[in-house]
């Protein structure tokens, strides 16, 4: 297979196959259904959707109540809208009511491009993450985007996705089986880890296969579950290989390499580094001039790889 | 400059400029920028006391564009006001700009960061208020879009602006009753918003926001009125306005046009402009 579409592309696709087969779902939008590709799914079971217009708090308080009146609410917008706009609305209503509410969010992170800081949200894994009853999922190439969805919604219970809107290379087969709270290790290697979510997957895959021409064993993983993390996965490769580095189009703070450091200190101390954005906005651009200008490149991964290794 | 031909010129210039600004960098939000031209021609050339050679000067009066995806329109206008060159506007949305695809206050002239929909008319009343402690004359503006006025936020300002008795401040609704996804009264109905305003408290007047003359006349009025109320102007616009094809179509939110789309609207609005400028060569 080898038509790549857009996470974002296979999200509503996903959404519409799973409308044949469960009337059950409830599509939820607020005015960006065209960007979050769940215009698809509105056409066809057009019972089982609403556009809320522009009121994203509004959304996450109807999106609960669907849910408690026996729904499965599936809200979506802008990782800036949600959680960006409504986070008490998602803490209270969703999380602490603990509500089968899936709260699917695209355009995360510097990926945004042009339009700017206000929109590139670097900080939802972080409000995400801390909120008890949540799952939260950053999947990376399409298969593993809508083997996610899939598992979100038949999971009873919060979840948070983060769907990408670049293009990323396929590394996972139509049959393979995903489950929640699973890394997947694409390489595996002895000298050092490269860990990632989302787009970042493909950056730290290009950067192994130029270590691995000079001579370096690279474990590569892709971790779509940030909550629960895969707890096992991090201690082994803090422990077989030299250390670990952490990249994600995200801030530093609070995301996978916060996740990633809470293991290791607890139970295997190793150095960990990280590959995101530092502690400032973002700007306009294409994602791959911010990703050059905020670090996230592969030349960094590689860097920051024999860093590892010399020290 | 006051006259109404003058600040038509002006109006028409702002679109081809916008226009040019969408079509170089192929982002931007053509459709609301284009029905909110003339409410900004007329507020930076005619309303607001400003000064672009000062731009932190304590008494200019404030606008925020709560609707911060028009900004090729507000750039366009700082540029022509002099705040910053007018040769920048090639950078917008490119990489190393400071004219990122949204509102930015490092850039002069421009008071706050927007772009997140439902935020101006809160500042707006902080700003109004913080005039009213300090016994300053300033007056605040905002413009928010009408498919913004769904957030809740907008109707908590609302509440807020009244009951502090903000007659300092000045909402102005692009009522062009378009959001992304189609007409504001299918997704989520505004009407009547008159009396919704008036419920909360405001004077609402209300105008056809694509007519210069009328502008004038109707911000004129909201100034001039002596009571403590807030004053709300509901701006009846055309989403698009000045290009034929980009009218009232939802579907040129953020659309950015073809080279043809392009040619098209540039010389439609250059005749419109040749008429202008024949009239005020026989004036
Ligand atoms: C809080 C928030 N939600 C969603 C968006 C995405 N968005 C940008 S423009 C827009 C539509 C705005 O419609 P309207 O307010 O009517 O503006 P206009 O028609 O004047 O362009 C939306 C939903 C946003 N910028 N902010
Ligand atoms: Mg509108």
């Amino acid at each position: 297979m080898n038509n790549i579409i857009a996470p974002r592309d296979m999200f509503g696709k996903t959404l519409l196959e799973l409308g044949e087969i469960n009337d059950n779902i409830f599509v939820i939008n607020a005015d960006v259904s065209k960007a979050t590709k769940t215009e698809e799914f509105a056409k066809k079971f057009g019972d089982r959707y609403i556009n809320v217009g522009i009121s994203e708090q509004n959304m996450v308080g109807v999106a609960a109540g669907l849910a408690r009146v026996g729904f499965i609410s599936i809200m979506s917008t802008f990782a800036s809208f949600a959680p960006g706009r409504c986070y008490d609305q998602i803490r209270q209503s969703i999380a602490y009511s603990n509500l089968n509410v899936k709260v699917a969010s695209t355009h995360p992170g510097l990926a945004v491009g042009p339009d700017g800081a206000m929109h590139q949200c670097l900080d939802d894994v972080a409000l995400m993450r801390e909120l008890p009853n949540f799952i939260v999922l950053a999947p990376s190439d399409q298969i593993e985007t809508k083997k996610a969805v899939i598992k979100a919604i038949e999971y009873n219970g919060p979840v948070y996705i983060r769907i990408g809107r670049m293009e990323c290379p396929i590394y996972f087969k139509e049959d393979w089986d995903f489950e929640i709270g699973k890394a997947y290790i694409l390489k595996d290697g002895s000298d050092v880890t490269l860990i990632a979510h989302g787009s970042m997957v493909h950056i730290i895959y290009e950067a192994s296969d130029e270590l691995e021409k000079e001579g370096i064993s690279v474990r590569v993983i892709d971790m779509p579950s940030i909550k629960p993390i895969d707890t096992k996965v991090i201690i082994k490769a803090a422990m077989e290989t030299r250390g670990i580095i952490v990249a994600e189009d995200h801030f530093i703070y609070g995301g996978l390499y916060s996740a990633v450091c809470e293991v290791t200190s607890n139970f295997s101390p190793c150095i960990v580094k990280a590959i995101g954005v530092q502690d400032i906005f973002g700007e306009s651009g294409s994602p791959l001039e911010l990703y050059k200008k905020y670090g996230l490149t592969k030349e960094n991964v590689i860097l920051k790889a024999k860093e590892i290794l010399k020290s | 400059m006051n006259d109404v031909l003058d600040l038509k010129i002006k109006a028409t210039q702002i679109r081809l400029d916008l226009i040019n600004m969408i079509y170089e960098s192929k982002s931007g939000h053509i459709g609301g920028s284009l029905s909110s031209a003339d409410i900004l021609t007329v507020l930076y050339y005619n309303v607001m006391n400003i000064d672009p050679n000062n731009p932190n000067w304590e008494e200019r009066d404030r606008f925020i564009l709560s609707k911060g995806h028009s900004v090729e329109a507000y750039y366009s206008v700082l540029a022509d006001k002099g705040y910053f060159p007018k040769e920048e506007l090639k950078t917008y949305c490119k990489f190393g700009t400071r004219l990122i695809g949204h509102p930015n206050n490092k850039i002069p002239g421009i008071e706050m960061n927007t772009g997140a929909l439902g935020h101006g008319l809160s500042i707006a009343v902080g700003m109004a208020l913080g005039a009213k402690m300090d016994n300053k004359s300033f007056r605040v503006f905002t413009l928010m879009g009408d498919g913004e006025l769904a957030e809740g936020s907008n109707w908590e300002a609302a509440m807020a602006a009244s009951h502090y008795k903000l007659n300092n401040l000045i909402g102005i609704v692009d009522r062009n009753k378009l959001q992304i996804s189609g007409n504001t009264e299918e997704v989520m109905s505004l009407e009547p918003l008159e009396d919704k305003w008036k419920s909360f408290g405001w004077d609402v007047l209300t105008t056809d926001g694509n007519d210069i003359e009328k502008l004038i006349d109707t911000f004129n009025a909201a100034i001039a009125s002596a009571n403590d109320k807030p004053k709300l102007i509901l701006a009846y616009t055309t989403k698009g306005k000045g290009v034929k094809f980009i009218e009232n179509k939802a579907n040129w939110h953020h659309r950015v046009p073809t080279e043809e789309e392009y040619k098209a609207a540039i010389s439609e609005l250059q005749e419109l402009m040749e008429v202008y400028l024949n009239e005020q060569n026989i004036k």
